[in-house]
């Protein structure tokens, strides 16, 4: 076990932990922050989609120790208060079935339009190739994302 | 609207007087008859708690006017805790954006809370209606009380009582303490609403925990944490029913983080409780990681040698004979009419086991304590789980508790409960409150999977494009001689009735592989075998495919058969070719069927009956000639009854539906060597993403004078079919197995 002090959603928090637990599980169990979510283990559902300093990345492919002082950004941290553009389009537009992928969905489209602030079906099929929805609600998804952009997506 | 879970509905039963659960498939048992109307409730028992108006299990107004109203089914994205609330705050004349839903611990007070088989809807509709309008008409005989004039006179809207005639107003908090003094109406003659008058059905509402969504909120299974709870992770025999000789468990609990480690011997249930290895530890890391130095040794019975190719050779050696080991249904004479056709088709359908995939591995949080236990589960049916832990645990039905989580998807897996007696299992071993968490090979490994199958086919139409003849020998699969759920075909499959010399067979390979029920069991197949073969035989005739299908439903309009002689898809009755009809239009119409494409783009239609309704679709797909299929637009039109209750949920089961049926036809498949299911995650078991998701989706609601029924199925039979044939008009290529990502579409 070691001790890691890491930067999530503009605090600081510290765990002792193995070397190789992935971030995944050390937000899930050492943190309760438990809206990044465990689908594969192997970076092929998107369900653990953070942000580290700004980029998706998957959180259960990411080791603690491979973190550092990298800015970790979660869904819970993505907007104080559930208003970023593209939460307000989920609700709006109803996106979610089971809701279970929503998560890595909206934080991959938010890294999406950080980059494309008016992405085409295109761009948004390429963003969002790695991420699941076991639902199906790929064609809201889409929508979700042109409201947001719309709507001023980047903040 | 404001959220909020609360455990508080069981302690609200002392003062209602329970009766015993009926019979399976009776919903809501304290409050109905086994026909289904509403019996009435006790006389004065409208007080509940703290001053509440309750008087019923699944409404409560508090003296402020909070309207809380209890969910009583699983959610596991097909919108019911939404749905349903609606049907009653519709009935109650309250207004949406004013009502707390509440989720329902497990408890038979509330009948079966089982959410399968797309039947939420059409067992709780009335129900719900009758709730909400029998608390309406006591709120309003309050009123009339408090004011002294008759009940006729007044009228209620959005949680006001208003006499018109002396313009007096009260909400209906403030006619609580005098609601809860009074009887409970006859629930069964109640007055309700004309549907003109709706309000909150049929209209478009957002599902009700979507804000906790987008925000990672705890709401799953797998979100779950109590104090004092410990990890654990279950390894049972990848050859099911495989038990355990040997385990180097020592070794393991010396590991970092592990608490314990141990063997459960288990039961002979294949969907029950399994022999196997648990792990317990401080997280699931510690978990995970033990388990890879886990060894095993395993006693792996008598299917240690079954492969999928073997099962396939043998499946080909019985679907050539025309005789199976039972008959289905045999009408006419099918040899004579096959003789004597003018044109005929042969050809083989065949469809791998799969795997359910929910998206949130299978869970659960177990705390047992003595002879009682506590369950935190992702479950569509917490009576399966309840049932499985009496029978291998011994625990009293009445002590088990259950709290019902938001499911991260359902699909038929969650109806069993073989992850919640493991939990409870681990959990009594141990000591301690456990979450148990599959990983995702767990979960594509061990699932109840959808059967395979194939079906051996021959067609004949004569000389004026009639189809006359049909033959299917269909071969399923069978653990100790009883067929999968969905693996076998009921009498009253289309085209049953609608052929002259119809004749369907069955026989089963037997094998050890646990299978379950996968959304639109049975049909979720059966779509994509009768609608590509009514398609083969559309062009052998020389018709168009949607004049073909047309002209094979003729114009009866509810085509019934002999009582027992078969459904027609679950919960059917005879088939209603008038409402295949409606929708087989509707969707031409909408597409604009029969458009000239140039090569390497088609149209491809297909209707299917289950669950109650009644689905067509016309697919356009673009293929190039390098053979990359897209799907350009799928047009749906579904016929489930006079009434949509939520439109935006509605709409989202069906392009969900339409989605997971292209994506279970593209990609999915499961195979099995020397027992073993060889994919163990989703690199080797593909799943739909978003480019190859359908550009559009349109969906078209026909309203007929039926009941309203559900959605969560009857939407995903006709998509393969529909995307098949539009592939084969684009590219003359005729796709008979799944998954498609086998054949090669290229043209030239």
């Amino acid at each position: 076990m070691s001790l890691y002090t890491i930067a999530i959603n503009g605090q600081s928090r510290t765990v002792d932990v193995e070397p190789d637990t992935p971030l995944l599980w050390v937000l899930r169990d050492h943190l309760d922050l438990v809206g990044t979510k465990f689908g594969c283990g192997i970076g092929q559902c998107g369900a653990c989609t953070i942000h580290l300093n700004g980029s998706p990345a998957r959180a259960c492919l990411t080791p603690i120790s491979a973190v550092g002082s990298a800015a970790v950004t979660t869904i819970e941290g993505l907007s104080p208060d559930g208003s970023h553009p593209l939460q307000q389009a989920w609700c709006d537009l109803d996106v979610p079935q089971c809701g279970y992928c929503q998560a890595g969905q909206i934080m991959s489209a938010a890294a999406l339009l950080r980059d494309n602030p008016r992405p085409t079906d295109s761009d948004i099929d390429i963003a969002m190739a790695g991420n699941l929805c076991r639902c199906g609600t790929y064609t809201r998804i889409r929508a979700g994302i042109h409201r947001a952009a719309n709507q001023g997506g980047t903040r | 609207m404001n959220t909020e879970k609360s455990p508080s509905v069981l302690d609200r039963r002392s003062f209602l007087k329970l009766t015993a659960a009926g019979s399976g498939g009776l919903i809501l048992a304290l409050y109905l008859r086994s026909d289904g109307t509403v019996r009435a409730s006790d006389s004065n028992a409208a007080a509940g708690p703290e001053g509440d108006f309750a008087p019923n299990l699944f409404v409560r107004i508090g003296q402020d006017g909070t309207v809380t109203i209890v969910a009583h089914k699983p959610e596991m994205g097909q919108g019911i805790r939404t749905a349903l609330p609606m049907v009653l705050a519709e009935e109650l004349d309250v207004a949406w954006e004013s009502v707390r839903i509440e989720a329902a611990l497990y408890d038979q007070a509330y009948g079966s809370q089982s959410a399968g088989g797309s039947r939420s809807t059409p067992t709780s509709y009335d129900p719900m209606r009758r709730l909400g309008a029998t608390a309406r008409a006591m709120l309003v005989e309050a009123a009339a009380q408090t004011w002294g004039v008759r009940a006729a006179e007044l009228t209620t809207e959005s949680g006001t009582v208003i006499h018109a005639a002396s313009g007096r107003r009260a909400g209906y908090g403030e006619l609580v303490a005098r609601a809860s003094t009074l009887p409970v109406p006859d629930a069964n003659t109640i007055a309700l609403k004309n549907p003109r008058d709706f309000r909150i059905i049929g209209t478009r509402q957002t599902g009700y925990q979507n804000p906790q969504v987008v925000t990672g909120q705890p709401l799953f299974g797998v979100d779950q944490k109590i104090p004092g709870m410990r990890y654990a992770v279950y390894q049972k025999s990848p050859v099911f029913g495989g038990r355990v000789r040997s385990a180097n468990l020592e070794e393991i609990r010396r590991l970092p983080g592990v608490r314990d480690a141990f063997v459960l011997e288990g039961t002979d249930n294949l969907t029950g409780l399994m022999p196997g290895v648990a792990i317990v530890a401080d997280s699931t890391w510690a978990a995970f990681s033990a388990r890879r130095q886990l060894q095993v040794t395993w006693d792996e019975g008598a299917h240690a040698s079954d492969n999928s190719a073997e099962f396939d050779r043998r499946a080909r050696e019985i679907g050539a004979r025309n005789t199976g080991e039972q008959n289905v249904r045999t009408e006419g004479d099918v040899d004579a009419a096959l003789a004597s056709a003018a044109r005929t088709v042969e050809a083989t359908y065949s469809y791998p086991f799969i795997s359910h995939t929910n998206l949130e591995p299978q869970n659960c949080t177990a705390w047992v304590q003595g002879d009682r236990v506590e369950i935190w589960a992702p479950t569509q049916n917490p009576g399966a789980g309840a049932g499985l832990i009496t029978s291998a645990l011994g625990i009293p039905a009445a002590n088990i508790k259950i709290t019902i989580t938001r499911s991260g998807g359902g699909f038929g897996r969650r109806l069993s409960g073989d992850y919640m007696v493991e939990a409870a299992a681990i959990s009594e071993r141990a000591g301690v409150p456990i979450k148990l968490t599959w990983d995702r090979t767990d979960d594509l490994q061990h699932d109840h999977f959808r059967p395979g199958g194939y079906h051996f086919l021959k067609g004949g139409v004569d000389a004026s494009g009639r189809l006359v003849a049909w033959h299917n020998h269909f071969v399923t699969f069978a653990v100790n001689g009883r067929p999968g759920s969905g693996g076998s075909l009921d009498a009253g499959q289309f085209p049953a009735r609608f052929v002259p010399h119809y004749r369907t067979v069955q026989s089963a390979i037997d094998c050890s592989i646990p299978m379950g029920p996968w959304r639109a069991p049975g049909n979720c197949a059966f779509g994509f075998v009768m609608q590509g073969f009514i398609d083969e035989l559309a062009h052998v005739a020389g018709r168009d495919p949607y004049q073909f299908r047309l002209e094979l439903l003729g114009d009866r309009d509810m085509v019934s058969d002999p009582p027992g002689a078969g459904r027609g898809g679950r919960g059917g009755g005879g088939y209603d070719a008038s409402r295949a009809r409606g929708v087989m239009t509707l969707a031409a119409e909408r597409a604009g069927w029969g458009r000239q494409l140039p090569r390497g783009q088609g149209q491809g239609i297909a209707f299917h009956f289950s669950h109650q309704g009644y689905v067509a679709q016309v697919a356009e797909v673009t293929v190039s000639r390098s053979g990359e299929l897209r799907v350009d637009r799928v047009v749906c039109a579904a016929d489930v009854g006079r009434q949509i209750v939520n439109l935006s949920g509605a709409e989202n089961q069906v392009e969900g539906s339409i989605v997971d049926g292209l994506g279970t036809a593209l990609y999915q498949d499961l195979t099995l060597e020397n027992g073993r299911i060889v994919q163990a995650n989703l690199d080797a078991y593909p799943m739909i993403r978003m480019p190859m998701a359908p550009v559009r989706i349109e969906t078209h609601f026909l309203t007929s004078d039926n009941d309203p029924t559900g959605l969560g199925e009857p939407v995903i039979p006709p998509v393969a079919a529909a995307v098949a044939n539009a592939i084969f008009a684009a590219t003359g290529k005729r796709l008979r197995e799944f998954p498609f990502s086998k054949t090669d579409l290229s043209w030239s």
